[in-house]
């Protein structure tokens, strides 16, 4: 099972780079899409088939892997965007960087205080980095589907970690997660959807002059 | 020690039977008077039989505040500052009915009496707390009190930012005293204060240098100076008399109150505070020199001798650390006289100031000129102050001066160069009493003699009211009786050195005194034989023509603005001091044989708060907010990015 996961994990870690480095936001977003749905299998290969897990998959499948990636899909063919034009740092920086804080994260995570029994996995590293590229994300990216995208990558990281504590956290709290970011893609779509109306554009650059 | 305690809740309390009083009617501020009076009368009761009894008064009781307990201690050490401060507090409450009476001043009067009790009284419980809590809450309440009287005037713009500033002053130098007593009560494992000379090596020197920053604030130490000149212009004339007499000398105090706990005192402590009373002493007269507003110009000369004083306590240090008593009585017996002095003698000119400014209604001594004829008194007492002030003889200024100079001079007869050096400390006594001779000159000259200059002044017509009147000559009877006898306070010196510092080995100071009644007695025949002459002067030309201008070699149509101003006349010294002042001048350049109207100006801002500190802040606060605008600039990936780093760096801390 462990190898199951490990391979899991590997590919979240190329859909991060995947989605670090490429422009196309279709693309992006079934990267993404692709990344909840490997993410879906995660409870089942670290925990075996229980129902607790077996909600916990299918909820993430039908949230990370269908549902979010649907509405965005919905939403860029609604307001024609196709691609990140110019970025505040470019693809190949951006990739870099993404590189670096995955390498970061490896050696960081050998560093922290954990239990036994989570020391040593891919758990951790790949978590941090998928919280880091998922920022990075967000930083560099101009146009709010981008950092939507980058926001969902973030919250992947911390399923990621959540998953770890699956056992150990209680059903609740799992629930809170998946809805927190099920709120967060609603008023990003809210947000979207009137930058859109009172811009006439997807570029939060544009929102910076409503500044002092 | 009751009747001390008794005086000052007579003196806290004075000023609220007036709260209820009628806004327009007198009743109010001639009870707080009576009160202030009465209480003044009973702590100088109360100290006078302490210091009978020969020991010290205590008085122990316990105080629900953790570590705090009211305790109190009148030694000889307190008493010498309690002693004018009684006189100068019931001499200002006199001296109020006139100068700030209740139906000139409906709005403020009621509010002003009562912050001045309470400010009398949190000094009183300042100068003979024996708790650390106690002292800091004393010395808190006298901070804000202090604010209020100088906001007494709060409509007014200047009033308002000498407040802020004040206020501002007065917690940076509390915080360093929190600071201290916090340190001071790791050191000796209680908040009560520790005996003299009991404390030896530890954070002495930390100890010393928060206490030097933090007293040094409230005495106006040179560098630390900067809410004095406009807190005592603002202020109204006797509230500007007991901060100028009495509020700075508690930080005075409470220097000595710590340097007296210290068993060992490094050379070093001794050098530091004598170049900074010499820098205070130089520059403050300098200072003085260059102003035009007369109460601006009078809290300079409190920077001034406030230099003197700590002149003294430099010299006293130095004495205690290469183990000289004489020299450690002589300075130590000089600067506590001179605290005493000051508060005597610069009280009298504020009071002399408050009248001047009360029948003419401006500061600027540029609008004064001739007012000896209209009013006598006042310039006969303000001269009186002058004299004194200015270390001449037959004076009380002169007598502690002459202290400090022997201390000095005995400071050479000391072993090795090192010491030695410290008679240089003489030649700048010299300058600072040659300098503040020229300021005096200028402003008696300026406002007193002459011609009027303003169309105020020619319109005065009273001199003081009988009640500014009254304290004044109080004052200036005491200023000529320290002169004149000053052997009757040798004792209480000489028991006030000795709370100070044991003495080694006995030393008097009746030797040093000797010489001074007969110094003040010819004093006192050459003013007699003077105003002989000018009485003769005066008898034989009853039937000359009164109102003669100067003879002006002929010119035939001369004016007022023809006479020295208060800036012309200080020029040539100011300019001597150009590096120090950087005195602003405007305009004044004639050009061409027949040139047009042309107007001059000069200007001169405090060194320390107008050239360092406004301008400092002000280029920090834009460093600031431009920094602001860098950080907080609107874009959601920059704070995303803060995000990331925070995270980041809980994430290093966590780590192994």
């Amino acid at each position: 099972m462990t190898e199951l996961s490990n391979l899991c994990l590997l590919l979240v870690i190329l859909v991060n780079f995947f989605a670090l480095g490429s422009s196309r936001l279709t693309a992006c977003i079934q990267a993404v899409a692709l990344q909840g749905a490997v993410l879906a299998l995660l409870p089942l290969a670290t925990h075996g088939l229980s129902s607790h897990s077996l909600l916990l998959a299918g909820g993430a499948l039908a949230l990370k892997g269908v549902f979010i990636p649907w509405l965005l899909l919905r939403a860029i063919r609604e307001v024609h965007i196709r691609r990140e034009m110019e970025p505040l740092i470019g693809f190949v920086p951006t990739l870099l960087l993404g590189a670096l804080a995955t390498a970061g994260a490896f050696i960081f995570a050998d560093l922290l205080p954990l239990v036994e029994a989570h020391q040593g996995g891919l758990f951790i590293p790949t978590s941090l980095a998928t919280l880091f590229s998922g920022f990075l994300l967000l930083i560099s990216r101009r146009k709010a589907i981008t950092q939507v995208v980058g926001y969902l990558i973030l919250e992947n990281g911390i399923f990621i970690f959540g998953i770890l504590l699956a056992e150990a956290m209680p059903m609740m709290v799992e629930a809170g997660v998946l809805l927190d970011l099920l709120v967060g893609v609603f008023v990003m779509g809210i947000v979207l959807d009137q930058i859109n109306r009172e811009f006439s554009t997807l570029d939060t650059e544009q929102l910076s002059a409503l500044k002092e | 020690m009751i009747w001390f305690v008794a005086g000052m809740l007579l003196i806290a309390l004075s000023g609220v039977p007036g709260l209820f009083a009628d806004r327009h009617g007198r009743g109010g501020e001639r009870l707080a008077c009576l009160l202030v009076l009465a209480g003044s009368a009973a702590v100088a009761g109360g100290v006078i039989i302490a210091l009978a009894s020969g020991a010290p008064a205590l008085l122990t009781r316990p105080w629900t505040v953790p570590g705090g307990e009211l305790a109190l201690r009148l030694d000889p050490l307190a008493a010498l500052f309690i002693l004018p401060l009684c006189l100068v507090v019931g001499g200002g409450a006199v001296y109020g009915l006139g100068y700030w009476p209740q139906r000139e001043h409906p709005g403020n009067g009621r509010r002003f009496r009562l912050f001045y009790g309470l400010l009398g009284a949190s000094m009183l419980l300042v100068l003979t707390a024996d708790n650390s809590l106690l002292f800091l809450f004393a010395w808190e309440v006298m901070a804000v009190t202090a604010f209020f009287l100088v906001t007494t005037e709060q409509e007014r713009a200047e009033a308002r930012r000498a407040g802020f500033i004040y206020l501002v002053t007065a917690h940076a130098g509390a915080l360093a005293l929190f600071a201290l007593f916090a340190l001071l009560a790791q050191e000796t494992g209680s908040l009560h204060f520790p005996a003299a000379a009991s404390l030896a090596g530890g954070s002495a020197t930390l100890l010393f240098l928060l206490g030097l920053f933090g007293f040094g604030f409230k005495a106006g130490l040179m560098p630390l100076h900067i809410w004095l000149p406009i807190a005592h212009a603002a202020a109204p004339s006797h509230a500007s008399a007991l901060l100028s007499g009495i509020v700075l000398k508690t930080g005075i105090y409470g220097l000595l109150r710590l340097t007296s706990f210290f068993a060992v005192i490094p050379p070093w402590w001794g050098w530091t505070v004598l170049l900074l009373g010499v820098i205070s002493g130089v520059f403050g007269v300098a200072l003085a020199l260059a102003q035009h507003d007369l109460k601006r110009l009078l809290a300079y000369h409190s920077v001034e001798n406030i230099g003197i004083i700590t002149i003294g306590i430099g010299l006293a240090l130095l004495g205690r650390s290469f183990g000289l008593p004489e020299l450690t009585l002589l300075a130590m017996s000089g600067a506590l006289l001179h605290v005493v002095n000051h508060g005597l003698f610069k009280s009298l000119l504020f009071y002399s100031a408050g009248s001047v400014v009360h029948a003419t209604g401006s500061r600027e001594i540029d609008h004064y000129g001739g007012l000896l004829r209209q009013q006598p008194w006042t310039a006969v007492c303000f001269l009186a102050g002058a004299v004194a002030i200015c270390g001449l003889p037959p004076f009380n200024g002169f007598v502690s001066e002459w202290l400090i100079y022997l201390a000095a001079f005995g400071a050479s007869r000391g072993e090795g160069l090192n010491l030695r050096l410290a008679v240089l400390a003489a030649p700048a006594l010299a300058l600072i009493g040659g300098l503040a001779v020229a300021c005096f000159v200028k402003v008696f000259g300026v406002t007193f003699l002459g011609a009027p200059r303003s169309a105020a002044a020619a319109t005065v017509n009273h001199d003081a009211a009988p009640s500014m009147r009254g304290p004044m000559l109080a004052l200036l009877l005491a200023c000529a009786w320290i002169g004149l006898l000053p052997g009757t306070l040798a004792p209480l010196l000489q028991s006030a050195v000795a709370t100070w510092v044991t003495p080694v080995k006995a030393v008097n100071l009746a030797a040093p005194l000797a010489p001074l009644p007969l110094v003040g007695a010819t004093g006192w025949v050459l003013l007699i034989y003077l105003a002989g002459l000018g009485w003769w002067l005066h008898r034989r030309t009853r039937q000359a023509p009164r109102d003669v201008s100067t003879w002006g070699c002929g010119y035939a149509a001369p004016t007022p603005r023809m006479q020295y101003t208060a800036s012309s006349f200080a020029d040539l010294l100011v300019s001597q001091f150009r590096f120090g002042l950087w005195t602003e001048r405007h305009g004044g350049k004639v050009s061409g044989i027949f040139p047009t109207t042309r107007e001059f100006a000069s200007h001169t801002p405090d060194a320390v708060l107008d050239r360092v500190l406004v301008p400092g802040f002000r280029s920090l606060a834009r460093g600031c907010s431009w920094l602001r605008a860098r950080v907080q600039n609107g874009r959601v990936p920059t704070y995303l990015l803060y995000v990331a780093l925070t995270l980041l760096t809980l994430l290093i801390v966590t780590a192994r």
